[in-house]
């Protein structure tokens, strides 16, 4: 049946559930975009015969055209979604992706994200404020964190430099760490 | 020593007359609103700028004053949570636009430029979005459709916020002969008065422009 394809992409990323992505489905999203060119040659067809005078062809037309539109929406609904998980992707890991998360994109989907980011940096800089950060009301100002990497030294705000190696245990400011635990390299205890 | 501390929460030197509580009042208020209304509500680009300017001077102060003391330690958390609550604003006002971005856009362009919902940079941003999205739907699928089928009715496709959403609110001022109800053939009007101090559950979009005035708070 028509569109039922498509329909299988939109059941693909239900079933992922939130904030987990599926690789893009080019596969299923080339298939429906050559049925919608069957559709359209085959209207093509009725139509012109139908202006040379044959009757009774107007009901399939029209069930192709509802057919047609329909898979246009939902192939727009599934980048739509895609393209919103990617962008939140921006949220949850910082400028930087895993190449598990990253060999899921299509070529599209990856430039798309980075001119996400590039917006988002241009606004931040414009407002003067970093809102990737400080993503959890604060109910003190220190935290205590282990490091899980060998990461090596960092230098804290206050200038003093801090050796960060696998299993050690820090008691930091908040907002020192939240960069540190997004990029993975501490975790919150 | 001790005035520098006592100075931490003072103002800056300009001539406005708000002293910094009743900014941070503000900032809370505006914060609650945009948090709970299902629509983006009018920027307040003058409390975050005034904000940001009282962060940037606490801090200063802060590091100026070189001790251990508790003090110390107690301003650095407020200076945390304030920064938490603007980050959090400018957060959730930016995550609705990236979901009514064309909607939000297209209602702006209708209203005078100086009342506009969305400030520069969020119009910048809303923009961009918009152009990048629609050029990710032409490059992967729209410009292999058949010609009939490429072109985007935006307005049509685009996604609205939902304005019968039902909201909490705290009416902050007596306001009388508010519609609820339109007159319909089953059911006649229904207008109510809202009286300073009640608490009421309600569609938001009744009480749309006074949650922009301020003469509600939604809670």
């Amino acid at each position: 049946m028509f569109g039922e394809k498509a329909l299988e992409l939109i059941k693909e990323l239900k079933r992922c559930g939130d904030g987990l992505l599926p690789s893009f489905n080019e596969e299923t999203v080339r298939q429906v975009l050559e049925e919608m060119k069957s559709l359209f040659e085959e209207n093509h067809k009725d139509v012109t015969a139908s202006s040379e005078g044959e009757q009774g062809l107007f009901p399939g037309v029209q069930l192709r055209h509802a057919a047609l539109e329909r898979n246009k929406r939902i192939l727009l609904t599934y980048l739509n979604e895609r393209a919103t998980s990617i962008a939140e992707l921006r949220w949850q890991m910082g400028t930087v992706l895993p190449p598990d998360i990253r060999s899921r994109l299509a070529e599209h989907e990856l430039s798309w994200l980075q001119k996400y980011n590039k917006s988002l940096t241009a606004y931040m800089r414009a407002v003067g404020a970093d809102i990737t950060h400080n993503l959890k009301p604060p109910k003190s100002l220190l935290i205590e964190v282990r490091c899980t990497t060998e990461h090596g030294s960092i230098e804290l705000t206050s200038g003093r430099t801090l050796h960060l190696s696998r299993g050690t245990h820090h008691f930091l400011e908040r907002s020192e760490c939240e960069p540190l635990i997004a990029r993975g390299i501490v975790e919150e205890i | 020593m001790e005035d520098e501390e006592d100075n931490i929460f003072s103002g800056s030197d300009d001539e406005e007359a708000m002293t910094a509580g009743e900014v941070l009042q503000k900032l809370e208020e505006a914060w609650m609103n945009e948090a709970l209304s299902p629509e983006l509500l009018m920027n307040k680009s003058d409390i975050i700028d005034c904000m940001m300017e009282q962060i940037n001077e606490m801090e200063n102060n802060i590091q100026r004053v070189k001790t251990n003391d508790l003090k110390i330690y107690i301003h650095k958390m407020e200076l945390e949570r304030i920064r938490y609550l603007l980050t959090s604003y400018l957060r959730i006002r930016i995550k609705k636009i990236e979901k009514y971005a064309t909607a939000i856009m297209m209602e702006d362009g209708k209203r005078d430029p100086d009342d506009a919902k969305l400030t520069d940079s969020e119009l910048q941003f809303a923009r961009e979005r918009e152009k990048n999205l629609l050029e990710l739907f032409q490059n992967l699928v729209l410009q292999h459709m058949p010609p009939n089928m490429q072109s985007l009715e935006k307005d049509k496709i685009c996604s609205k916020p939902n304005l019968d959403e039902y909201v909490f609110f705290r009416v902050n001022q007596d306001v009388e002969g508010v519609l609820v109800e339109e007159e319909t053939v089953d059911n006649r009007e229904e207008v109510i008065d809202l009286k300073k101090g009640e608490q009421h559950i309600m569609r938001y979009k009744i009480i749309r422009p006074l949650a922009e005035t301020g003469a509600v708070s939604l809670i």
